[in-house]
Order: C-alpha cells, then sequence, then structure tokens
C-alpha cells in the first residue's frame, strides 16, 4: 500500500494543480495577514474560506483523480497486489498531498508573521486539523461517489451536488425547518442535524475554541451548553473521525463485489 | 493449467458469460475469438479478477483464484487500452511496476527492441498512442510468468514494432510458456495460434486448432471460417 501511497503522491505533487493549490493558500495567507494585521482575525476569516474550499477541492481532486487514473488502475490490479490496499493507496495519496498543500500554503505565511510568538498558534493549529479533517472526509466521500458511479460525468455531477448540499444547501433545509418548527424543542434536533454534516461540525468546533459566542449561532450555542467547551471539542472531534472512517469502510466494502 | 467451470457473469440485465467451461492446458498460444461483446474481456478479466463472476469456479494450476491475488505473480498481462498517470516518466512508470513486483525482470533488452531509448525519459502524457502501446508491450513482457495474457496486443503497432511482438511470444511459447490473446485480425491469429476458442452467447462455441476450425466450416480461410461461425449468430 505504501508503494501505491508514494506513487500517487509524487503523481499529485508534479501535477500543475496540486501547485496552483498550495500558491492560492500562501497568496491568501500573505494577504489575509497584510490586511488583518491581526492573526486571530485572520484565523476566522480563513475559517469561513477553509470550510468551503477544502470539502470543494477535496471532492473535484477526489473524482477528477479516480476517473482519471481508471486505466493505470486496471494495470495495478493485474498486478499481484490486493485491490484494498491499491484504493487505499490512491485515497492517502492524494488526501495527504492536499493537506500538505492546505498546511504549507497558509503555515508559511503565518510562521514568517510571527505565529510562535502568537497567542493564535493553538487556533491556527486548529484550523489546520479541521481542514485536514474536510480534506480526508470528503475525498473518501468522492472516492465513493466515483466507485458506484462508471459514468464520468454523472460522478462528476453527483459529487459535486454532494458538497453543494452539504455546504449550502443543508444549511438551509436547517435554518427553514427551525423556523418552521420554533414551537418544539429544537435543542436535540439541531445537535444531530449538525453532526451529519462535517461541514457544520468543523465550523462549530473551530468556534467553540475561538470562543466567539456572536458568531456560534443557533447550534453553537446548543452545543456548548450541552457539552460544555471542552467536552464538545472531544465529542466533535470524534464525530469527525467517524466521517472518515465510515465513508472508508463503505468504500472496502463496495471493492469487494467491484467490476473494472 | 486453467480451469473455468460453470462461470456466470450478468452486468444489469445483460447476460455475458452463461455457463461458460473452459480448460486451458499448459504451453502454447490461445486466440480467445467471438464477435464483439460476446464476452472475451470478461472471461479475461475474470481469470484477473477484475471482475467477479456471479457464479462458477476459476483455478489456475489447481488452486481457486476468486478473490485471491498472489497467484497474480506468475501471469503477466497485457490490458487493452494502455492509459498510463500523465505526470509520470517511462522509466518512472517501468520502475513502479518493478518496485511492485519483487520479481526478476529484463526491460533493457525490451526496451532496445522497440526503440524506447530516447523516450524513456519522456512524460507518459506526452506520448503518442503506438508508443504508449510499445511500453505497455515492455511492461508485459519484461517479467518471466508461465501465464501471459494479451488483450488486443496489436492496437496502434507500427508493422516493424508488430514484428518484434510475434518474434517476441514465439519466443515465449518456445520457453513453454502459455499465451492467451484476444483479436480481431485474423491473419494474426492464422500465424500465431495453436489453439483457438470462440465465444459466442457467454458460451464456448468451438475449441480446436485452426486447422480443425477450417474443416469443420469447410472454409480454406480462416477469416471466412470465422465469419461463417459468426453468421450463425446473425441468422
Amino acid at each position: 500500500m505504501l508503494k501505491i501511497l508514494k506513487y500517487s503522491f509524487y503523481d499529485l505533487m508534479r501535477s500543475r494543480w496540486s501547485y496552483v493549490y498550495f500558491l492560492f493558500y500562501l497568496i491568501l495567507g500573505f494577504v489575509l495577514l497584510f490586511l488583518n494585521n491581526d492573526v486571530n482575525k485572520a484565523v476566522i476569516t480563513l475559517m469561513n474560506i477553509i470550510i468551503v474550499l477544502t470539502p470543494l477541492i477535496g471532492t473535484i481532486f477526489g473524482v477528477m483523480y479516480y476517473y482519471n487514473s481508471r486505466e493505470f488502475t486496471e494495470l495495478l490490479l493485474a498486478q499481484p497486489i490486493n485491490r484494498k490496499k491499491i484504493f487505499m493507496g490512491q485515497y492517502l495519496g492524494i488526501s495527504i498531498s492536499l493537506t500538505l498543500s492546505l498546511v504549507l500554503g497558509l503555515g508559511i505565511p503565518f510562521v514568517l508573521y510571527g505565529l510562535f510568538k502568537s497567542t493564535a498558534i493553538f487556533n491556527f493549529g486548529l484550523l489546520l486539523v479541521v481542514g485536514s479533517f474536510l480534506n480526508f472526509i470528503f475525498v473518501a466521500l468522492s472516492y465513493n461517489i466515483a466507485l458506484s458511479t462508471e459514468n464520468k460525468i454523472k460522478g462528476f455531477g453527483y459529487a459535486i451536488l454532494m458538497w453543494l448540499f452539504l455546504a449550502v444547501i443543508y444549511d438551509g433545509i436547517f435554518l427553514i425547518s427551525l423556523i418552521l418548527f420554533d414551537e418544539y424543542p429544537l435543542d436535540k434536533f439541531s445537535l444531530f442535524a449538525t453532526m451529519f454534516n462535517p461541514i457544520d461540525l468543523s465550523r462549530i468546533l473551530i468556534l467553540l475554541k475561538l470562543d466567539i459566542s456572536a458568531l456560534l449561532g443557533y447550534t453553537g450555542a446548543v452545543f456548548r451548553k450541552f457539552f460544555g467547551t471542552s467536552l464538545g471539542m472531544v465529542l466533535s472531534m470524534s464525530i469527525l473521525v467517524l466521517w472518515v472512517l465510515i465513508p472508508v469502510v463503505r468504500m472496502n466494502l463496495k471493492l469487494k463485489n467491484k467490476d473494472f | 493449467m486453467i480451469d473455468f467451470k460453470n462461470l456466470h457473469k450478468k452486468f444489469g440485465k445483460l447476460v455475458v458469460l452463461n455457463g461458460l467451461d473452459l480448460n486451458i492446458k499448459e504451453g502454447g498460444i490461445f486466440a480467445i475469438l467471438g464477435p464483439n461483446g460476446s464476452g472475451k474481456t470478461t472471461l479475461i478479466k475474470c481469470l484477473l479478477g477484475m471482475v467477479i463472476p456471479n457464479e462458477g469456479e476459476i483455478t489456475y494450476k489447481n488452486k481457486s483464484v476468486l478473490r485471491k491475488w498472489d497467484y497474480r505473480n506468475d501471469l503477466n498481462y497485457l490490458p487493452q487500452i494502455a492509459n498510463f498517470p500523465p505526470n509520470l516518466t517511462v522509466v518512472e512508470l517501468i520502475e513502479m511496476v518493478k518496485n511492485l513486483r519483487p520479481k526478476q525482470s529484463n526491460e533493457q533488452d525490451l526496451i532496445k527492441l522497440f526503440g524506447l531509448t530516447d523516450s524513456l525519459q519522456k512524460k507518459l502524457g506526452n506520448l503518442s498512442g503506438g508508443t504508449k502501446q510499445k511500453v505497455n508491450i515492455v511492461l508485459t513482457f519484461m517479467f518471466d510468468s508461465n501465464l501471459i495474457i494479451l488483450d488486443e496486443p496489436t492496437n496502434g503497432l507500427d508493422p516493424i514494432a508488430l514484428i518484434h511482438l510475434k518474434e517476441l511470444i514465439l519466443k515465449e511459447k518456445a520457453k513453454g510458456k502459455t499465451i492467451l490473446i484476444t483479436t480481431h485480425i485474423m491473419s494474426f491469429v492464422d500465424e500465431m495460434a495453436d489453439e483457438i476458442v470462440f465465444i459466442l452467447d457467454g458460451k464456448i462455441y468451438f475449441k480446436g486448432s485452426v486447422n480443425q476450425l477450417k474443416e469443420q466450416t469447410k472454409n480454406d480461410n480462416l477469416e471466412h471460417a470465422i465469419a461463417n461461425l459468426i453468421a450463425k449468430q446473425y441468422a
């Protein structure tokens, strides 16, 4: 598996898009720091960008890589390697290279700006952890979609729809249902509704850490009331882990009976 | 050496293999023929473990191959479409496949034979279709395995490369290897194959030597003999 991982990783590291992605974060980091002049504020702005953008990029890279390397995957499948290892290697290769673009792209400007002397280091660290989680989650989800959809265009469409749903539509439905049912106790409902969306969950996780009540919103407030800051963080972190594990398990189950 | 027993495979409603039984003995060149969509590639992919049959059993050297992977160390496969990661160079790809298969390889001779020396440092995305197919052939033949499976090996090759490919196949045959080939080029079959396996409607319709086929269909020309077999399907 490590061999496959290595080659997928090198392959992606050499692709133009990895650099575009890296440079984007690099420029974003510099611009935000010099416009804001405040690491803490920059972290909040970054959060809003990362929470929407990393899932989108993870989704697109995931489906693109799967469909583009389909024939090559066939070549690998004919080699004496377990098929699970091939796909886990590719999955980790994509996720790790995306995570590296994110961490280096944002890390460099922040380190240069004097992150290590700032109190924001933990907030910033958490931001990178959440961003990495979102990478691993959305690459896994898009790999699941690609594995289940033979048609490239359809697969791409479904993947983008999934992102759109989780990043935008889900919140809309959530808000509407809060308004429609505001005569009922909605704490538990909103708690669960948040857990079913990794993007919402990440947002709350970061906001809990930043401790900005004005930005927490309804779910965030409920979260804090129910679990307190530290338990809330542990809980949301473990649900993020589940969000990685469940798609990965499903991927392996799907692979067992998949024809190539 | 290879045994297919009562093999069934459906893709949705489409029945591709319908209780196929086939035994392939060790040594020689076997041409797997049949009209488009008759299940040739599916049969090969079942043997490779890429397609999982709905029913039936496949054994290689008396061991079941279904859901196993280590038996593939003893076979080389040339896929129909050669499409490689565009960002890797030819050398890197060869090194990678070598890395994945800890086995003796003789890629240097093959690279020279197919005149790929100048292309070694080029990225695979920049190679022409024919050159990619040559790389594909190098990857297939560089290992010493008992079973060689070639899916449309002549695709996109120039006449010189084709001659080299034929020599290569005959050389492997002389070493006592078993070679399975699917192709639609009948002159290639006529020249190379020891035995023909003709698939129709997901079953073996004919199995025997080229001469037997010519006798049975009362046709001296292999192309017409095969056309004769296929025509029965259209009738």
